[in-house]
């Protein structure tokens, strides 16, 4: 499973980057996450722009999203919602409407904040948003509050419940690919 | 006062809906606001000895707004790829004059619900091209809730913006097969 890791923040030392990176070290072997840095690299959205070449980063984006089995967000909490700067990308790669990379593609939500809920509110505002898209939207949630105690100065998760969770979340979202659903499919139906 | 009714029988032989002059979709109810409606491009549909069954192919669904295309195929609503299909088959058709009803089951997002199709029958007539010819206009009913297509959202005064209740509607021009 090739996962495309896309964090919400840009910021440098930023708890959502580094709870993806955190998902990286738990893949088995075969697996890989390929975290995406062009976010900062995306310019405004403008419909005007629809019909000329797309940005190269925005080219990149929709690159990168084809290539993966899965798209795994990791968003920051901004004034109860996602940020600004992922919601314009995510305009952007939903373009045009008829054949864009998000349609029906697996995507699953995590998130981290400073505070007590792990970005719960701007993780449900990003499931809604690629639901509208027409991606695929996998059951999972993590929510990691108070982040700043689950990293330690280098960026590395030192809490085991969360990391059990990221285990657990995985799980379904290896089931939530094209060949998880094929395996699944193999199984006798249940009436 | 007295009331005749005049029943006759469905007709015998196989028809199939020639779809250039057909049209399968649905309406609902959006918003308080108004309906908000769409139709599917490729279908086929039959009537076989007063059997009717049919199917579309739920990714030819168009709508007035192209913008909702690929909502209304992704899990949320239609979920295409993994439930291609639509259907429905019945199980017993009456006529009443000009007045048809089929029970069966329709089949949506693979979930199978009874269903009653009542509408108008009108025919034979011979066309251009001298086919016999039956148009049938039906409509039915459900809960799309119970078809797993839940989705929603809460408008600023808290109700809904769409309703749970579809109309589904069928116009056929059925003809006779060869």
């Amino acid at each position: 499973m090739r996962i495309l890791g896309i964090s919400g923040s840009l910021r440098r030392d930023s708890h959502n980057t580094a709870l993806l990176r955190a998902v990286a070290e738990l893949l088995p072997p075969g697996d890989e996450l390929v975290l995406w840095d062009g976010l900062r690299d995306v310019p405004p959205y403008d419909q005007d722009l629809d019909d000329a070449p797309a940005p190269q980063a925005v080219q990149a984006l929709r690159a990168a999203v084809t290539a993966a089995d899965l798209v795994l967000f990791s968003t920051p909490e901004y004034n109860s919602s996602i940020p600004g700067t992922l919601k314009n990308a995510l305009d952007w790669a939903s373009r045009p409407h008829a054949s864009h990379v998000f349609r029906n593609k697996p995507v699953a939500v995590i998130g981290a904040s400073a505070g007590t809920f792990g970005a719960v509110w701007a993780q449900a505002e990003l499931r809604k948003v690629l639901a509208a898209m027409g991606a695929r939207v996998a059951e999972v949630e993590v929510a990691v509050g108070h982040a700043a105690e689950k990293f330690d100065d280098e960026g590395r998760l030192v809490d085991e419940d969360v990391r059990a969770q990221l285990a657990d979340a995985l799980a379904v979202l290896a089931a939530a690919t094209p060949q998880g659903r094929a395996a699944a499919s193999l199984l006798p139906a249940v009436a | 006062m007295s009331t005749t009714t005049e029943t006759v029988a469905l007709p015998t032989g196989t028809y199939n809906a020639d779809t250039v002059h057909s049209s399968v979709g649905f309406e609902v109810a959006y918003a308080s606001a108004g309906i908000f409606s769409g139709s599917v491009n490729t279908f086929q549909a039959q009537l076989a000895d007063g059997v009717l069954s049919g199917s579309a192919e739920i990714a030819s669904l168009v709508t007035k707004d192209e913008n909702l295309q690929a909502h209304l195929l992704s899990p949320e609503f239609f979920d295409a790829e993994q439930y291609p299909e639509v259907g429905f088959v019945a199980t017993q058709g009456r006529r009443d004059g000009d007045r048809a009803q089929f029970d069966g089951e329709i089949t949506i997002k693979g979930v199978t619900r009874p269903a009653t199709l009542t509408g108008t029958i009108a025919g034979p007539v011979a066309d251009a091209w001298g086919n016999e010819r039956w148009i049938l206009t039906l409509e039915t009913t459900i809960d799309r809730t119970e078809f797993g297509i839940t989705w929603n959202a809460p408008l600023p005064d808290g109700s809904k913006a769409l309703a749970d209740e579809v109309t589904l509607k069928a116009n056929l021009a059925l003809v006779k097969a060869a």
